[in-house]
């Protein structure tokens, strides 16, 4: 029987829950996916609760329903467009949930305990205490609660790398030492470092920070089934971790920076104040603007005799909430047997797949949305290019640019299109602070202003005409 | 389970874990994400086997079960509600074709 209970049972679950991450590789199938891993955490915890006797325990039964219940009014509750928020909130839900486990079972520590034993807990509740003051500083930015800018103290940096020594220290310590006194200090340097390594993140960084934060979250739920030798918790738990990593590998390369160079603060800012002295005499920002092909009277023209039509959206598409006109645009541009498809890059939006989500709720069929390496060869070929809120992500000065903050950033080409319409708030640069050479370019007409009010403008001046 | 047996299952979720998740496609990264969320709820076992233990912190467990138990539902239950945006349109583009 023990084996049974130590050994098969989670086995068999952690392949559960890994076939039901491989039907995530579809939209399709996905939602079975999904179920499959919700009943998969449904026996896990009923066999717990057997297991460790939690059914002759009312008061955490109840409280694992009012858990449960809680989750669910929150998931049905939030917006699409908070799910960036959610996602940090629940990061940091795990990241304390795998801390306060090993902070209740460090009240049995005694002589016997193993060095394993503190070694793992020391670790969970490091990783967990990071993650919790992390996520809370991410979602409060997220919500508009904290500037969403990043903020620098003077010291931060020599603070952050002594943070990180002495965390290194105590953990090392705690096996050796073995002192519950220890573990304090160490959720205390844990609790400040996390704070700090968020606050010093923003805006457009923000995808980084949470793929990071959700992978960590996974790493402390591993480290803490250690403690406690659960071998689910410890399996899923890696699942997690790697599957945070692989997204923040992903975020990090589509923006060309390290994680490190992420966390620890970059140059961006820095740089932002003083425009690179080539940036402003080459030819891409020249000093008199050259003549307009076209202007804002042409867009009916433009738009009726196109044939293929790109849109490109980013995170000002969210923040004006504009993806329904957005449809509306796609759908109005299809009655007349135009091709329409979305071109979403990586990094557009404050989470991996925000804009996915957002136009997939307005109706948006998910396989007119491509990816940046998969469409960026047909900007060439595309009559009109209308970009929606984004900035950074197509910004010519990642290509030719060097020394500016985004230079050898993947772009998406929209200048090579034959014409393209900007449909951003305002002139100002994106979030990396360069200016964008794209808006002066001949081809290129600018309507500044809220994209719910500047989309349903164009879709009118299609429709007006005809 | 020993410990030797815990990095060996450890090493090969990783491993197994990386081939998956690298395979899922960009658009369904967002739901990924909540959907991790709900698995890292997977530290609920360690909170209930926490209350087993003999003088442990009842009330830090009990905390403990209620966050991750919120992670849990919390993260299917969003993911289900994403998911259920996506296919949507799957069921819109097949009554097209049907037209």
């Amino acid at each position: 029987m023990q084996i049974v209970a130590d050994v098969w049972v989670p086995l068999i679950l952690v392949l559960g829950f890994l076939f039901g991450l491989r039907l995530l590789q579809s939209p399709s199938t996905a939602i079975l996916g999904n179920r499959i891993g919700a009943c998969c955490m449904l026996v896990a915890i009923v066999f717990a609760c057997l297991r460790y006797g939690i059914h002759k325990n009312p008061p955490a039964i109840g409280i694992l329903l009012v858990g449960g219940g809680a989750g669910i009014a929150l998931a049905q509750k939030v917006k699409t467009i908070q799910m960036p928020q959610l996602v940090a909130l629940l990061n940091g839900c795990g990241g304390a949930a795998s801390a306060l486990v090993v902070a209740a079972l460090a009240n049995v520590f005694s002589a016997e305990t193993g060095r394993f034993v503190w070694l793992v807990s020391a670790l969970a509740l490091g990783i967990g205490a990071l993650t919790f003051s992390g996520s809370l500083v991410a979602m409060l930015k997220l919500q508009g609660q904290l500037p969403s800018k990043p903020m620098f103290l003077s010291t931060q940096k020599t603070m952050m790398l002594l943070l990180l020594v002495v965390q290194g220290i105590l953990i090392v310590l705690c096996p050796l030492v073995q002192h519950v006194a220890l573990l304090y200090i160490l959720v205390g340097t844990a609790l400040v470092f996390g704070s700090l390594m968020a606050v010093r993140v923003g805006g457009a960084d923000m995808p980084v920070i949470i793929s990071f934060l959700n992978s960590l979250s996974g790493v402390a739920a591993a480290v803490s089934g250690m403690a406690l030798d659960n071998a689910l918790a410890v399996g899923v738990g890696a699942i997690v971790g790697v599957a945070g990593m692989i997204l923040t590998q992903l975020m990090c390369r589509s923006m060309n920076r390290s994680l490190a160079a992420v966390l620890s603060g970059f140059h961006v800012y820095e740089c932002s104040t003083e425009v690179p002295a080539e940036l402003t005499s080459s030819d891409t920002i020249p000093k008199e603007k050259p003549e307009k092909l076209f202007n804002r009277d042409s867009i009916p023209q433009l738009l009726q005799q196109a044939q293929k039509v790109i849109i490109v959206p980013g995170y000002g598409m969210a923040l004006a909430q504009a993806q329904q006109a957005v449809k509306d645009l796609m759908d109005e541009l299809e009655k007349r047997g135009k091709e329409v498809k979305v071109a979403v890059h990586p990094v557009a939006g404050r989470m991996p797949g925000h804009m996915h989500v957002l136009l997939a709720e307005v109706g948006v069929d998910y396989d007119k949305l491509f990816d940046m390496a998969k469409i960026n060869h047909e900007f060439e070929g595309t009559d009109v290019v209308i970009v929606v809120g984004a900035c950074d992500v197509m910004n010519p000065a990642a290509t030719t640019a060097e020394g500016t903050p985004i230079y050898g950033m993947p772009i998406l080409n929209v200048a090579q299109a034959k014409a393209v319409i900007v449909c951003n708030y305002d002139e100002k640069p994106g979030y990396s602070g360069v200016p964008n050479s794209l808006y002066g370019r001949p081809h290129v007409i600018t309507i500044w202003g809220d994209a719910a009010e500047t989309i349903p403008s164009i879709t009118r001046a299609l429709t007006d005409v005809s | 389970m020993a410990t030797t047996a815990m990095i060996a299952l450890l090493c090969a979720c990783i491993l197994l874990g990386y081939k998956i998740i690298k395979g899922v496609p960009p658009q369904l990264h967002t739901p990924l994400m909540s959907g991790m969320n709900a698995l890292s709820g997977i530290t609920v076992l360690a909170a209930l086997a926490v209350m087993e233990v003999n003088g442990a912190s009842a009330f830090l467990g009990w905390m403990a079960i209620f966050l991750a138990a919120v992670n849990v539902t919390g993260g299917f239950w969003v993911t289900e509600r994403m998911l259920g945006m996506f296919k949507k349109d799957k069921g819109r583009r097949n009554v097209n074709e049907c037209k």
